[in-house]
């Protein structure tokens, strides 16, 4: 784009109608490369639904077949067969509880960064991000198992909390920093306790907030892979460790692979639609705002 | 609340507010990896009774090839797929930096990589990587090319598992690196211009000092992401073939819920920790020093 240095500008003064040939030329390249680079994103998800819908005779042709008679077949399938139902159950229950329970903690603790400045549990937050997953995960199965809690929605909500809630906090401590402290200074002098003044005016002017932290965090539980492959068994198992276990068929079944991941993204992808602008705002901790 | 209890709130709410939160953070987190020093200093298979071998497992670790093996990958993955994620961010977010019809779309679909389920992500290019049946090899024979093994060779396994990371993470750098240069005010390239400086000029000392606080945030963030990349190279390669693509990560995985070996596992975690943490120190350096 800075390929145009001064030179080419000064001598495309002298000709208006070549400098505008030139400008147009650029846009057109700007735009080609626009594209490109979306195309490229989108290829992934295209080639997914594209899977999803052939049959398998389609899918192991050694040439790609562009065109073809979608069938459901697929979609079917996973879901008779595989009990897709119960982990797409599984995976409600678990990233509904861990979000219910990051907010009942998050929201008070963010209130609290935002109001009293406590850096220090801003950082403690931090390094919990910035340490490895499995760290925790090796005490948590052994702790668990004393306890008898593997493959109960207890162990999983419990773990599930450590990746919604970070989200939650970092997302709200902006919102709770914008809510004017006179209303809440108002609300003491008319006599309402600090508990009062949380949930009856901070928590209300902040519903965005909260909407937007709520869905992030179950996204996040949703797609949490790792500690759902060690702690949940038959009872509890979500959605991308049964897709994962898909693979160990044997013989592999693209088109089924490729249904099964159509179904666990379209959630997703749906709440992205809704709350887009907070997204960047979770995952840099706050750093970036949306 | 009773008056009394209210009162007790009202002179503890700096405390009793972030209370319930912290003390999840103790239990889950603080506990754990405390805990996880302790088990690291046992020969301790789940299940077993642990036996004290001291610093016996990190002096094993220091002589097992796996390990450096797996310190090699983990540090190899990293090295080659942040760079391009920086680079490739940059170039997107300034190309994307402009107005033009169907903003909001084109903000949806650059966030779709980063917010898909991994497992689902990592299962689409293991489809796309089969070396008979893959989309990718098409595209290559199509481009004259020769055919690749992608992940199941064992030299092409990390760089193949890149490519993956690179697609689903560079979109978060272009939306950091974009949010800062809309930030940098139109005024200083309008003076730029009015000095004679062309649009090289004006990039080089005006766009990026701009941007340069969040390119090294966005640095920082992707390197420890990296580092602890687990879900896609667990989905598509399990470490293989062989080991060839087997990050510590993966390898402490395996150590410890496929073999049992909770001590060792726990011992590999402190290291990849370490390191973890001592890349994010050095990194937060380079972001005070002014040059």
């Amino acid at each position: 784009m800075s390929a145009v240095g001064t030179g080419a500008r000064r001598r495309s003064q002298a000709t208006p109608a070549g400098d505008r040939r030139r400008r147009r030329i650029r846009t057109l390249l700007i735009y080609l490369l626009m594209a490109v680079v979306l195309v490229i994103m989108l290829f992934p998800f295209y080639w997914m639904i594209l899977t999803s819908l052939r049959s398998q005779v389609d899918n192991t042709s050694p040439v790609p077949v562009w065109f073809f008679r979608p069938t459901l077949e697929n979609y079917l399938n996973v879901i008779r067969q595989n009990n897709f139902l119960a982990y797409t159950w599984h995976s409600l229950i678990i990233a509904t509880l861990a979000t219910g329970l990051g907010l009942v903690l998050g929201l008070p603790a963010a209130y609290s960064i935002a109001r009293y400045k406590q850096n220090g549990l801003a950082f403690a937050i931090l390094m919990a991000r910035l340490t490895p997953y499995i760290t925790y995960l090796v005490p948590w199965y052994m702790a668990f198992r004393a306890l008898h809690l593997i493959d109960t929605y207890v162990a999983l909500t419990a773990t599930h909390l450590i990746v919604g809630m970070p989200l939650i906090i970092w997302i709200m401590i902006s919102f709770f920093e914008e809510v004017p402290r006179d209303l809440e200074e108002a609300a003491y002098v008319d006599g309402a306790s600090r508990f009062g003044t949380f949930t009856r005016i901070v928590l209300p002017l902040s519903t965005p907030g909260i909407v937007a932290a709520s869905i992030l965090s179950f996204i996040f539980s949703w797609n949490q892979f790792l500690f759902s492959l060690v702690l949940s068994g038959p009872n509890t198992k979500p959605v991308p460790v049964a897709v994962f276990n898909f693979i160990s068929y044997g013989q592999i079944n693209f088109g089924g692979l490729g249904a099964a991941a159509v179904l666990i993204t379209l959630p997703v992808v749906l709440l992205t639609l809704v709350i887009q602008r907070y997204i960047v705002t979770g995952l840099t901790m706050g750093a970036v705002k949306g | 609340m009773t008056e009394r209890a209210s009162r007790f709130f009202d002179r503890n709410a700096q405390w009793l507010f972030p209370l319930p939160a912290v003390l999840a953070i103790l239990i889950l987190i603080v506990g754990p990896v405390l805990a996880n020093a302790y088990i690291s200093v046992h020969d301790w298979f789940i299940g077993a009774t642990p036996k004290y071998v001291g610093l016996g497992n990190f002096a094993r670790a220091l002589s097992d090839h796996r390990f450096w093996a797996g310190l090699k990958n983990t540090f190899y993955f990293t090295l080659v797929a942040v760079p391009v994620e920086l680079v490739l961010g940059l170039g997107i977010a300034v190309l994307f930096n402009r107005d033009f019809r169907g903003k909001g779309l084109v903000r949806t679909i650059i966030l779709l990589p980063m917010v898909a389920t991994p497992v689902a992500i990592a299962l689409i290019w293991a489809l796309m990587f089969n070396p008979s049946l893959g989309v990718l090899n098409y595209f290559l024979e199509s481009l004259g090319l020769p055919r690749s093994l992608w992940v199941a060779s064992a030299q092409l396994a990390i760089p193949s598992l890149t490519i993956v990371d690179v697609w689903e993470w560079t979109p978060m750098v272009a939306l950091i690196l974009l949010a800062a240069l809309q930030s940098v005010p139109t005024e200083l390239y309008e003076a730029a211009l009015i000095d004679g400086a062309g649009p090289v000029q004006a990039f080089r000392f005006i766009t990026l000092p701009s941007i340069r606080s969040a390119a090294v945030i966005a640095l920082i963030l992707r390197s420890i992401d990296a580092l602890k990349t687990f879900d896609i190279i667990y989905v598509i390669t399990q470490g293989g073939p062989g080991i060839a693509s087997e990050t510590l990560n993966v390898f402490a995985f395996k150590t410890g819920f496929e073999f049992f070996r909770a001590g060792y596992a726990a011992t590999l975690l402190i290291f990849l920790l370490v390191a973890v943490l001592g890349v994010a120190v050095l990194l937060n350096m380079t972001r005070r020093s002014p040059s």
